[in-house]
């Protein structure tokens, strides 16, 4: 553990002059955790969940238990909350037990999505252990009869200046937490931060490195049977024939599942399983349609659907006042999460109650779901996640919890495993949606944007269960739930629009967009949702308007923006590169590119470099280096693994990644049909410099690279070739 | 009945002998480290080492190992007491959901058994095979050279005294 210094840069900032963080530093100080008098809101999740102890909990021993209704999927949350919760209680962070997402111990946070965490459960928890730290010094005060002013909480105990010392446990009596947060307590100050700002070691990576039990797929309850499901060859495969009898009959075999289309197979051991399913597979036949569109037809498929307009930006969108008018068209292809292991779930139907051991994101939604599937009621199941294989959005997990729940309920008393194969992930999981946007913009005399008209058009972002018609086994059953239909995500996060405004002080800004309800490949949300397409999209077409207005790219965008804070990341993301003495090289160019996720959280610049092999059609990100601003850091560590991962994977999505697939069927069935970056095509180097902005709100960070590497990489291939490649996966002509 | 030797720990495990040794490991030896990620050989996330290589336990079936050693990453340490590439990890905080990780440990284990002082480009090529998703290449690249370095350090001294 070492503590990060808000004075100067974070340990990898110290290539820079430093006044670039002034200027950010120079801003007037902010409240902290920005909380105004008077507002009715309570600070972050506590608006959901406002009693005192559904957060906290003490108990005589002074053991000290905090809940959080999101889940560890890999961004390092449990650690970030536990830094959060000890610092404003006074205690060692190993003092604390953290409950993450379990529908009969947590509050409700809903999903764990849309980098979301800091700002809920880390402001809830922030402001929860704060008002406990001071009601335990009320306690102390009242037993006492000291005043407040003479006492503070220290390691687990109220300690005054003489000396006397009592214990959280001798203080919690008479429920002293059974009360209404009220998210006025007063926060510890950043100049005395022992946790918040320190690089704390992750409390998950010890067993995941030491093979402990650390994931659903490692949960091992006495009587556990295995299960495996056998999906239709493609979607809309309906089941013709299949004699179950001789799998029945297997070694190890306890039942064969048949429900409609529904297959499954449960066994004692876990190879007898996976045997039986093989058979299983070859035993049934289906008959299959051709309900996808031509592959090398999607686009012109996508943009003659039927649309629902939807307006960003009620500007004009006209481009009377520029001298040069362009215009532009990207394209993406669908994309998939493709979590290394496959989704898993574990269930237990006893007693009356059914009980989902689940990697799901969201254990209130999936628990809503499954209720509604298996027809009991809510309080009759009991979804409790586990960390799974990352996620990156909606993939598998609810469906295999959903399975789980299925198979559990035809076995009631045994607890079941249902693990998916690498086939079944790949070829049901739901995609990031194809997308096409369109920019126009006109360019001033001046040099600078006079004018901006931009549309965005895709399938849905968001298929997430709640309902169970948006479960993928209660399509298959004889008596099938049917998913609702797709509707767009509001404002101002949005889906498909994400990120779809720009940033960018521009006039007459248009934007709309063109939400397509139809989808003949599944899709939900797939990390960063609309903001990967539209960040590259208005990225990419910056540079285009800075090389017509003969402008450095970095020095176009600045000419546009006015916020300090954004200004700030540009900087030191641009000077860390070495952006302004850059040294031009056979078959390497460099990119920029910039954007605030959801313009409203983390601030992320990217300068980065590739070097082309343009007779093996080949890019390579060679370094890149960004500069995040997510206002309060608490874990700098674990910010720039989250960075440095977001880099990595949206390289990989932007220079390899499609789903492919034909009239009927998902093609990229395993890693050879779906490649992705490899150790061969990683970086030299990737450095982040974490912006600190002590005082300030957190803000979302866990997405933040995933569009503005997309743009760089596609601006340092037209640097480096001078080719503007539009169309993702990228490829050199 | 097949006779295994798992982590220095002799295992007669009644199983049909063309089962995976993924499935003996997890199923039958209730050790984690080990991960199903594609059943097909094409990601690492099962990696363990037998007789000093790294393999893919997933596609290699548990009779071909008749008197041969296999070692998981449980075999290098558990929580709590770390072996040194395992520390290494945890130093350079090299894991995000960390699915991947013990495979890839167990991969890079028998390149610095071999080899303790790789190039970077040797260890580059070593660990192709293996995938991660969340994009924790260079930590793990990282933690690796540490590895290499600390067991150096740790080699030299040991070499001297035997002189």
């Amino acid at each position: 553990m070492r503590p990060l210094n808000r004075l100067t840069p974070s340990r990898r900032g110290f290539l820079l002059g430093g006044g670039a963080l002034i200027v950010s530093f120079a801003l007037p100080p902010r409240l902290a955790v920005a909380q105004e008098p008077g507002e009715k809101k309570l600070p972050g999740s506590l608006q959901r969940d406002p009693k005192l102890n559904s957060w906290i909990r003490i108990d005589e021993r002074g053991a000290i238990t905090v809940f959080t209704g999101k889940c560890e999927l890999g961004q390092g949350i449990k650690t970030a909350l536990i830094q959060v919760a000890a610092e404003e209680l006074a205690v060692a962070p190993e003092s604390i037990h953290l409950v993450t997402a379990d529908t009969a111990l947590t509050p409700n946070e809903g999903y764990t999505a849309g980098s979301h965490s800091m700002q809920d459960s880390g402001t809830a928890l922030r402001y929860a252990a704060a008002q406990a730290r001071s009601l335990l010094i009320g306690a102390a005060s009242a037993r006492w009869r000291v005043p407040r002013e003479r006492l503070k909480a220290q390691d687990g105990a109220v300690v005054a200046d003489d000396g006397r010392r009592l214990g959280f446990g001798a203080l919690v009596k008479e429920e002293l937490l059974h009360v209404a947060a009220d998210g006025r307590s007063q926060l510890t100050d950043a100049s005395h931060f022992r946790l918040i700002g320190m690089r704390v070691h992750r409390v998950d990576i010890p067993a995941k490195v030491g093979g402990g039990p650390a994931f659903v797929h490692d949960l091992r309850p006495p009587g556990m049977l295995h299960a495996r499901v056998v999906r239709p060859p493609s979607y809309r495969g309906a089941l013709l024939h299949v004699d179950t009898t001789p799998i029945a009959k297997m070694p190890g075999v306890r039942a064969v599942h048949r429900d409609g289309n529904y297959l499954a197979v449960i066994a004692e051991r876990e190879y007898q399983a996976v045997a039986a399913m093989h058979a299983l597979e070859q035993a049934a036949t289906w008959n299959e349609t051709p309900t996808l569109p031509e592959p090398d037809k999607i686009f012109d498929w996508l943009a003659s659907q039927p649309a629902e307009r939807i307006p960003v930006l009620a500007g004009s969108g006209g481009l009377t006042g520029g001298t040069n008018i362009l215009e532009a068209t990207y394209r993406r292809a669908y994309q998939m999460h493709a979590s290394i292991g496959p989704s898993c779930a574990v269930a237990q139907f006893e007693n009356g109650q059914l009980t989902v051991w689940t990697h799901s994101q969201g254990v209130f939604p999936l628990r809503a779901a499954i209720a509604q599937l298996v027809q009991l009621p809510a309080e009759k199941v009991r979804c409790i996640q586990v960390d799974g294989s990352g996620c990156y959005g909606h993939n598998g997990a609810d469906d295999a919890g959903a399975d789980a729940a299925l198979l559990a309920m035809a076995l009631p008393g045994r607890p079941v495993r249902v693990q998916w194969t690498r086939e079944q992930e790949h070829t049901w999981e739901p995609y990031g949606s194809a997308m096409i946007t369109k920019a126009r913009a006109a360019l001033g005399a001046d040099g600078r944007i006079a004018g901006w008209d931009y549309s965005v058009r895709s399938c849905t972002h968001a298929t997430r269960a709640g309902p169970a018609g948006n479960l993928l086994p209660a399509w298959l059953l004889a008596q099938p739930s049917t998913p609702p239909p797709p509707r767009p995500l509001p404002l101002p996060e949005g889906g498909g629009h994400r990120n779809a405004a720009p940033i960018y002080s521009i006039p007459n800004a248009r934007v709309a967009y063109e939400f397509v309800s139809a989808m003949p490949l599944r899709v939900s949300a797939l990390r960063s949702l609309g903001a990967y397409m539209n960040i590259f999209s208005i990225e990419s077409f910056m540079d285009e308007l800075a090389q017509a207005a003969k402008a450095d790219p970095v020095d176009f965008r600045l000419r546009h923006l006015d916020d300090p804070r954004v200004r700030a990341v540009i900087k030191v993301a641009a000077e860390s590169f070495g952006w302004a003495d850059y040294q031009r090289r056979q078959d390497h160019g460099r990119g920029f590119a910039f954007a605030r996720y959801k313009n409203l959280a983390a601030y992320l610049a990217v300068a980065l470099e590739v070097a082309v092999d343009r007779k093996g059609r080949r890019v390579r990100l060679k370094r890149a280096v960004a500069a995040v601003d997510c206002g309060e850091a608490v874990n700098p560590d674990g910010i720039e693994n989250q960075i440095e991962g977001g880099i990595l994977q949206s390289a990989s999505w932007t220079l390899h990644e499609r789903v492919a697939f034909d009239r009927t069927r998902i093609t990229s069935r395993d890693w050879s049909r779906y490649p992705i970056l490899r150790f061969n095509g990683i970086p030299d180097e990737v450095r982040v410099h974490v912006v600190n902005q002590p005082g300030t709100p957190f803000l979302g960070t866990g997405e933040a690279a995933q569009g503005p590497t997309a743009a760089a990489i596609a601006n340092a291939i037209a640097d480096a070739t001078g080719a503007r490649l539009r169309d993702i996966p990228l490829t050199l002509p | 009945m097949i006779t295994l030797t798992v982590n220095g720990n002799a295992h007669q495990v009644d199983v049909d002998p063309e089962t995976p040794l993924l499935y003996v490991l997890r199923d039958e030896l209730a050790l984690n480290g080990a991960k199903f990620g594609c059943g097909l050989g094409q990601c690492g996330a099962c990696a363990v080492m037998v007789d000093g290589a790294a393999v893919n336990s997933c596609v290699v079936p548990v009779g071909t190992l008749k008197g041969r050693r296999v070692v998981t990453v449980e075999g290098l340490g558990t929580n709590g007491k770390s072996g040194v590439l395992q520390q290494a990890f945890i130093d350079e905080q090299a894991a995000q959901c960390g699915y991947c990780i013990a495979g890839m440990i167990m991969r890079a284990q028998a390149l610095l058994d071999r080899h303790p002082a790789p190039s970077d480009a040797e260890i580059r090529t070593h660990m192709e095979p293996n995938l991660c998703r969340c994009g924790t290449h260079m930590r793990i690249l990282r933690a690796i050279r540490r590895a290499s370095e600390a067991l150096r350090h740790e080699v030299a001294p040991r070499r001297e005294a035997g002189r």
